[in-house]
């Protein structure tokens, strides 16, 4: 093995068509992509070069910053909602229901695998107060709370979007914090306890610096999705009211093919880019201090 | 370019069978590795012949003479669909025959974008919806995409089969080009249902004032003054264009459009904050910005709301007993209310051609000029009998009106004099859209009338 490793040539020919594949069907198109972020046009008229216009606009336009904020707040909502949710079950599988956890973690990972927009129209269903009222107004009711409009603004929109993506979610993120979780080996955990740690010491000072690479990867691969929100917020609010719950990538489609934009459709999709780069790379850098220090 | 992509596929065949079944081996000889390197290349050269070919697809659709009389309509449509289908089978046949009808239909929010794709192949079908705002028909047929029709009429002779309200609408939101067909002609607005009116005493309203009091009458009584949808938030919009053109007069939008006025101007402001207030006084019923198009035309016709602005194409939902639970003869139409001291007059309808259809310029052949012509003499008669849809063809054979509501519209639009334009009609696809997405908000309170037009100001400078 060693061997055809270490062969240039045999590297090549292993990797290479993956490789080619790879940099026709993402690298080309995202470096096209870029190309037409100096463009404006569409594909009726066709495109002529725009210098550094789309990016100027970039920075005067108050419905792509409004739309960047969202996705920040919404990014950071989700991702600690989700992450957290998710590491609080796996704890819960791990020392509450050890074995038994396998039909718990089958049922909260079943919204994982429902389409998303279904979801949304369970929800849609569930929070609407016309033309019939849904289960959370018909319970509020009951407590003599009343009827809320749920979709009617800005604010409640976004928890309603929150709480759904959170619920469709943790599920995931519960069972691949589990999978960290398992890896601590028993013997340190018994130490601990012979030591006297227990509970939330035993979380805090062992279990949570044991797994923290995993919680990690979680929180990487969850603020990225949920930087990268589309579906649900299409199936659920589409952006609305008005354009107070459209984030980056909707904004960016609308742009692009609702308004034959494309030049700033593909600026916006650049700024997307940069802010899920930056975001990462925050990430990676809090990742490298050692909890077992503190 | 064939011959490369055979050749790469033989070279990647010719790898793959070379590959299967050996043991693994950690020898590269150098036969081998030459293979290799060759494979490597012919999975190159494949993928981008691959790439290339799927890049460089122009559709020749467009190009070459039509096989079939193809037509892109929005799913939500049925309406055309049908009427094209009855004269496939019954006026149209011989045409039907020499190129046949095939209808494809997509959903009208994805029409815009598969419109601009197909254009951009060169594979637009032959006859299809034109877009969702007069702004992208007017770009298809800049650049020649799209059939100049009035012409096309004229050596077909079939010119005069068009109604001159339908082409004068036409032609106010064309940029003054024939560039689409009336196969609906509109005009707009509010069904209330004359049973409720009657029952609370309320008389048809001729003012802006007397609209807002009945409209407190009803609340009080418990009945849901007006059904709209939010959802769609045009019925909204159209509410503050009717304000805009009875208090500025007919001109009122197009103004704006000219640059002459700003929707931030006070005394468009003022048109937003009335109906701001319709919805603060909560005469839209609960959750409006949650009520889709068919709810809302369900909450007039089975009588839970009281009055309903919308086209006259709600006539066919209308004369359906099924949907209609109110029945035809207890529902009346009444024109946009004046507003006092206004300069437009009540006389003054918004009206329109639907989603219009057009016909594409290269496939407009001897055939398909065989279908327009067939369809021109025939298509309104066939649309009011069977659906009771009012098109901006002649009707040729009489046909009987199928309720009393039918035939007061069909004598408005006769003594009609002047088309007025609602909220959106020269306004860019984007500033459509943001209008209609913040009306819901404009009722519900969450955005002022003030920010309401200003966010639609700003869509509409470009900014």
């Amino acid at each position: 093995m060693h061997r055809v490793l270490g062969d240039r040539r045999a590297i090549v020919t292993l990797i290479g068509p993956a490789l080619l594949v790879y940099s026709l069907v993402m690298l080309v198109p995202m470096v096209w992509s870029l190309g037409y972020s100096f463009t404006k046009g569409n594909t009726i008229d066709g495109f002529t070069g725009n210098g550094l216009h789309n990016f100027q606009r970039l920075f005067s336009d108050t419905a792509a910053h409004k739309a960047l904020w969202f996705s920040l707040k919404y990014g950071v909502a989700v991702t600690v909602g989700q992450v957290l949710a998710g590491y609080l079950l796996a704890l819960l599988y791990i020392f509450f229901l050890k074995r038994a956890s396998a039909v718990i973690r089958t049922l909260v990972f079943f919204p994982v695998i429902m389409p998303t927009v279904a979801v949304g129209l369970l929800f849609q269903k569930f929070f609407q107060v016309a033309p019939q009222t849904g289960p959370m107004n018909s319970l509020l009711s009951t407590v003599g709370v009343g009827s809320v409009d749920w979709f009617g603004s800005p604010g409640k929109a976004f928890w309603v979007l929150v709480i759904m993506d959170i619920w469709r979610s943790m599920g995931f993120y519960a069972v691949l914090l589990f999978a960290g979780l398992v890896d601590i080996p028993d013997e340190v955990l018994e130490s601990a306890r012979l030591d006297g740690a227990s509970g939330l010491r035993l979380v805090r000072h062992i279990v949570l610096p044991l797994s923290f690479p995993v919680l990690m990867s979680a929180l990487i691969f969850s603020i990225n999705g949920t930087l990268k929100v589309f579906d649900s917020i299409v199936a659920l609010t589409n952006g609305g009211p008005g354009n107070a719950t459209t984030p980056l990538t909707l904004y960016m489609f609308q742009t692009s093919f609702t308004y034959s934009d494309y030049g700033y459709g593909s600026t916006i999709a650049l700024l997307l880019t940069v802010v899920c780069l930056l975001v990462t790379l925050a990430i990676f850098r809090v990742s490298r201090r050692d909890l077992t220090e503190g | 370019m064939e011959n490369v992509i055979r050749a790469g596929a033989i070279r990647v065949s010719a790898y793959l069978c070379l590959n299967d079944d050996r043991e693994p081996t950690v020898i590269i000889h150098s036969l081998r590795a030459r293979r290799a390197r060759i494979t490597g290349l012919a999975a190159s050269a494949t993928a981008v012949a691959v790439l290339v070919a799927a890049c460089g697809g122009t559709g020749t659709g467009s190009s070459s003479a039509p096989k079939q009389f193809s037509y892109l309509t929005n799913v939500e449509n049925t309406t055309v669909k049908t009427g094209l289908g009855t004269l496939a089978n019954g006026a149209c046949k011989a045409q039907n025959q020499t190129l046949p009808l095939n209808v494809d239909t997509v959903p009208q929010t994805s029409l815009d974008q598969k419109l601009q794709l197909l254009a951009g192949q060169n594979a637009l079908p032959v006859q299809f919806a034109a877009g969702n705002a007069p702004a992208l028909t007017d770009q298809l047929y800049k650049s020649g995409k799209i059939a100049d029709l009035e012409t096309k009429l004229r050596d077909l002779g079939v010119y005069d089969q068009i109604e001159p309200a339908a082409i004068s609408t036409i032609k106010a939101l064309y940029g003054g080009k024939m560039e689409v067909l009336p196969y609906e002609y509109n005009i707009e607005g509010i069904f209330y249902n004359k049973k409720v009116f009657n029952e609370h005493g309320l008389s048809v309203p001729s003012t802006w004032d007397a609209l807002v009091s009945d409209a407190a009458t009803l609340q009080s009584a418990g009945v849901q003054p007006f059904a709209a949808s939010g959802q769609q938030g045009w019925p909204i919009t159209r509410l503050v264009s009717g304000y805009l053109y009875r208090s500025l007069g007919p001109d009122a939008m197009k103004d704006v459009a000219d640059g002459k006025a700003k929707l931030t101007d006070p005394q468009y402001v003022e048109a937003a904050a009335k109906v701001a207030e319709l919805g603060k006084n909560g005469y839209f019923g609960k959750g409006v910005g949650s009520i889709d198009y068919d709810t809302a035309f369900n909450q007039f016709l089975t009588g839970k709301a009281a009055m309903f602005y919308m086209g006259s194409w709600a006539l066919t939902n209308i004369d359906d007993p099924k949907q209609d639970q109110v029945g035809a003869e207890n529902i009346g139409f009444m024109p946009f209310p004046a507003v006092p001291d206004g300069k437009g007059s009540i006389d003054q309808y918004p009206s329109n051609v639907g989603l219009a259809m057009t016909l594409g310029a290269k496939t407009f052949d001897s055939r398909v000029g065989a279908w327009v012509k067939c369809i021109t003499q025939n298509y309104g008669s066939v649309a009011l009998k069977d659906q009771g849809s009012i098109s901006g063809f002649k009707v040729n054979t009489p046909v009987q009106d199928p309720n009393s509501i039918t035939t007061q519209v069909r004598k408005t639009i006769g003594a009609s004099t002047q088309n007025v334009l609602w909220f959106e009609a020269l306004f860019s696809t984007k500033a459509t859209n943001v209008s209609q997405t913040n009306a819901a908000s404009l009722v519900t309170g969450s955005m002022s009338p003030e920010q309401f037009m200003q966010t639609v100001q700003r869509a509409l400078s470009g900014s």
